[in-house]
């Protein structure tokens, strides 16, 4: 049985997801049957399984759960705001103890019997009487049993068959077999799907009259049957067959977090097909090899370009297995918002768009906390209270947005609300206290945003019980830049912020520009490449405190040399003499100072940190056709070099 | 030739474990994850038993056996739905829609065994 136990858990969870977030719909007035039997039938499927496979105080749990649910799928209840507040609380103890059965730790009972009892109040509180089927019934006992059976005309029509029950029948005991075939018409009239035939059974068994009955459990409404003792004598009670527990091997185990991952069956056609043409391709280059002669260069040439392809096809299928859907990490926002705006006693609407957007399922894992984090800021401190909504000529009720999108090679997600926005003045005060900035520099409005990055920085006076527990908005861009994200900021006050993150779609392979120092090469994640361009004279200057700068836009760029920063010896120090690489991340930009560029590539990205450790400036490292190692850059680390070094 | 037998739930974990259990004991199993699913599968092939869940998405146990018993080809096919006790109405409803018998939830493979070998001998 414990073969299935993973898929049972699996969808429960989903189960258990799908139940929160019908729930939500109810609570918001959905009317809809569906809703409710959605709600149901993820309740009905876990108890049934839960049953099934031995999770026995789960199996009682859902129980009660499912009878207040069919109570309300039937009509006989009110989904009541308070009924769908327990129901929700009934999932979290649910997911809990599931939690626990899979990780064969022991449940929570307290909590568990705590919230049954809620339930079972809430169910009595109604005249709906709920009904156990525990009551044993007083069982007689005989020798044996007479038994009449008249099966009724039709009974073939429901797949059920006499001979069946006479032969099952037959196995209780010793049995004597009268047929009264009196009903019999003349063969003209002999209707083949009609049944005709009634038996007197006389049968010899120690058996009750319930597990005689039980026999006829199907038949009963479609036959005339009685069961009457054969010779009535006292029997010692009969030992009941023990429900057939099968005591599992309970190995005690840790807690192990899925590591399986649903695929879409046409993600794994697609796979196939590939690796199909692959081989063809395979047979295609052995023939050439094994007589090559130089007229096949044609040949050979068009078969390496369709392995090219062929390989580049596989590699992006296989990543696309590893894709999610970005409702995986959104589905938890409409039940927090909820919770959450009850909690702060404001009216917040949540929006979701492009849910169905895919990203790396490993990136969708760690991109969860910092989004929780920014919906968290922007109920805690964006959206306002109704009463100052209505004071500012807004509705009462904020909107919550949260988008994705892809664009380019990246996924892109909003977080906006239509709530206070920033107070720059606040945040200016904070920073020069925290001695941040001096009061005298003068700061642009996305300079001031740029600051709530910074580490240490909250605004916070009153560490609320949900943002601002010490994690900062420093950790939200630190979490996102190690995916090799950025996130930036826009706002305007009264009128609402908008956090945009920006995402590589998966972390495993990178578009990279490969740029050569020295003897050693670089890999620069093409996304974050704005231009490429030789330095003319005067372009660059040095300017006192600040270095190099290079000037680009109406702007004055940071230079940072790789040869100084990475020990490398270059090919030439005279800034003209090299390209200078224009790189955007976190919203800032700065120029690398490189000797030359090379081919753009695709690399695989292996971690320097579990192969060697961490080094600043570097997200990794890859291996070149050739074999030799190049380390890929990490721009926005680059850039916060580039910029402490120009403050310092 | 081994029985065949058509396996409908909504859950997979238990559509796995009868389709299982039921390989395991020489039956041909098919499985389907709803009642219209199911329909389609019964429609394309001749199977010796129907097992189905009652509450599915799509289409519903009982309209599937109220389906399923207007086709020629199972017209006198045994089809036992899935229940649970506190479902006791659903037995009836079943029966009238033309199931043959009924399967109630837990139950553990033994116990499926037994009542497919009752029924199908």
């Amino acid at each position: 049985m414990e073969q299935f136990h993973q898929t049972f858990f699996e969808e429960s969870f989903e189960g258990l997801d799908a139940m929160e977030s019908n729930l939500l719909e109810l609570q918001s007035g959905n009317s809809d049957p569906e809703v409710i039997n959605t709600i149901f039938r993820a309740a009905h499927s876990i108890k049934g399984g839960s049953a099934t496979f031995g999770f026995n105080e789960v199996a009682k749990f859902t129980h009660v759960l499912e009878t207040l649910l069919n109570e309300m799928r039937e009509g006989q209840r009110a989904a009541t705001p308070q009924a769908v507040n327990l129901l929700l609380e009934s999932v979290d103890v649910l997911r809990e103890m599931l939690t626990a059965v899979r990780g064969k730790q022991p449940i929570d009972t307290a909590q568990a019997n705590a919230t049954q009892q809620q339930l079972e109040i809430l169910l009595d509180s109604a005249a709906a009487p709920v009904t156990s089927s525990s009551t044993l019934k007083a069982s007689t006992s005989a020798a044996g049993w007479q038994i009449r059976f008249r099966p009724k005309p039709h009974l073939f029509m429901s797949g059920n068959d006499p001979l069946r029950i006479l032969r099952e029948l037959g196995q209780l005991g010793e049995m004597h077999i009268d047929v009264d075939y009196s009903a019999l018409p003349g063969f003209n009239n002999f209707d083949t799907e009609t049944s005709y035939l009634g038996w007197l059974l006389l049968l010899t068994t120690p058996r009750s009259k319930e597990e005689i009955t039980e026999v006829f459990a199907w038949v009963e409404e479609d036959a005339d049957l009685t069961i009457e003792p054969l010779a009535a004598q006292p029997l010692e009670t009969v030992a009941r067959q023990g429900g057939d527990r099968r005591v599992s091997d309970e190995r005690r185990a840790a807690g192990v977090e899925s590591t399986s991952i649903r695929v879409d069956i046409s993600k794994v056609d697609m796979l196939i097909n590939m690796v199909g043409e692959l081989v063809i391709n395979q047979n295609i280059l052995q023939q050439i090899g094994e007589h090559f002669e130089t007229n096949k260069l044609d040949l050979l040439q068009r078969a390496l370009g369709d392995l090219a392809r062929n390989t580049r096809e596989l590699q992006e299928s296989v990543m696309r297995i590893r894709m999610l859907p970005i409702n995986v990490a959104f589905n938890r926002f409409p039940r927090l918002v909820h919770d959450v705006s009850q909690k702060l006693s404001k009216k917040i609407e949540l929006k979701m768009s492009g849910e169905g957007t895919e990203l790396d399922k490993t990136v969708l894992e760690k991109i969860v906390d910092p989004l929780v984090h920014l919906v968290r800021n922007s109920m805690d401190h964006g959206i306002e209270t109704p009463e100052i909504r209505r004071t500012l000529g807004k509705p009462e009720t904020g909107t919550l947005l949260l988008s994705a999108c892809h664009k380019g090679g990246n996924i892109v997600i909003e977080i906006s609300d239509d709530g206070a926005g920033l107070n720059k003045a606040k945040i200016v005060k904070k920073a020069v206290e925290r001695g941040l900035i001096k009061a005298t520099d003068h700061l642009s409005d996305d300079q001031i945003h740029e600051l709530i990055f910074l580490p240490g920085f909250s605004t916070v006076e009153q560490v609320s019980d949900l943002s601002g527990r010490g994690v900062g908005m420093d950790v939200v861009r630190k979490n996102i830049s190690s995916l090799g994200g950025s996130v930036e900021i826009r706002s305007e006050s009264g009128k609402g912020s908008r956090f945009t993150i920006r995402l590589p779609l998966t972390l495993a392979i990178v578009d990279g520009q490969s740029a050569a120092v020295g003897n050693e090469f670089y890999i620069v994640p093409l996304v974050s490449i704005i231009v490429s361009t030789q330095v003319k004279s005067g372009q660059v200057s040095l300017v006192a405190g600040r270095g190099e700068v290079f000037h680009f836009r109406d702007e004055y760029l940071p230079v940072l040399r790789l040869h100084e920063l990475f020990g490398a010896k270059p090919r030439d120090r005279d800034i003209h003499a090299g390209l200078l690489v224009i790189v955007e991340g976190d919203g800032k930009r700065a120029g690398l100072f490189v000797d030359e560029l090379l081919g753009q590539q695709q690399v695989v990205i292996k971690s320097l940190e579990t192969n060697y450790k961490r080094v600043e400036g570097v997200s990794g490292a890859t291996i070149l056709g050739d074999g030799a190692v190049a380390l890929i850059l990490d721009i926005p680390g680059l850039i916060r070099i580039a910029h402490q070094r120009q403050v310092a | 030739m081994a029985m065949k037998i058509l396996a409908v739930d909504d859950s997979a974990s238990m559509r796995q474990m009868v389709s299982f259990t039921l390989k395991g004991a020489g039956y041909d199993v098919e499985e389907a994850a709803d009642g219209k699913q199911a329909l389609d599968k019964a429609k394309g092939n001749k199977f010796n038993l129907v097992i189905s869940d009652v509450n599915m998405p799509v289409m519903d146990g009982i309209s599937f056996i109220k389906e399923l018993r207007t086709l020629q080809d199972y017209k006198f096919t045994p089809i036992l739905m899935l229940t649970t006790e506190s479902t006791d109405g659903k037995k009836q409803e079943g029966k009238a829609a033309g199931a043959t018998g009924w399967i109630i939830k837990p139950f553990n493979p033994d116990q499926l065994l037994a009542t497919i070998k009752k029924v199908l001998g």
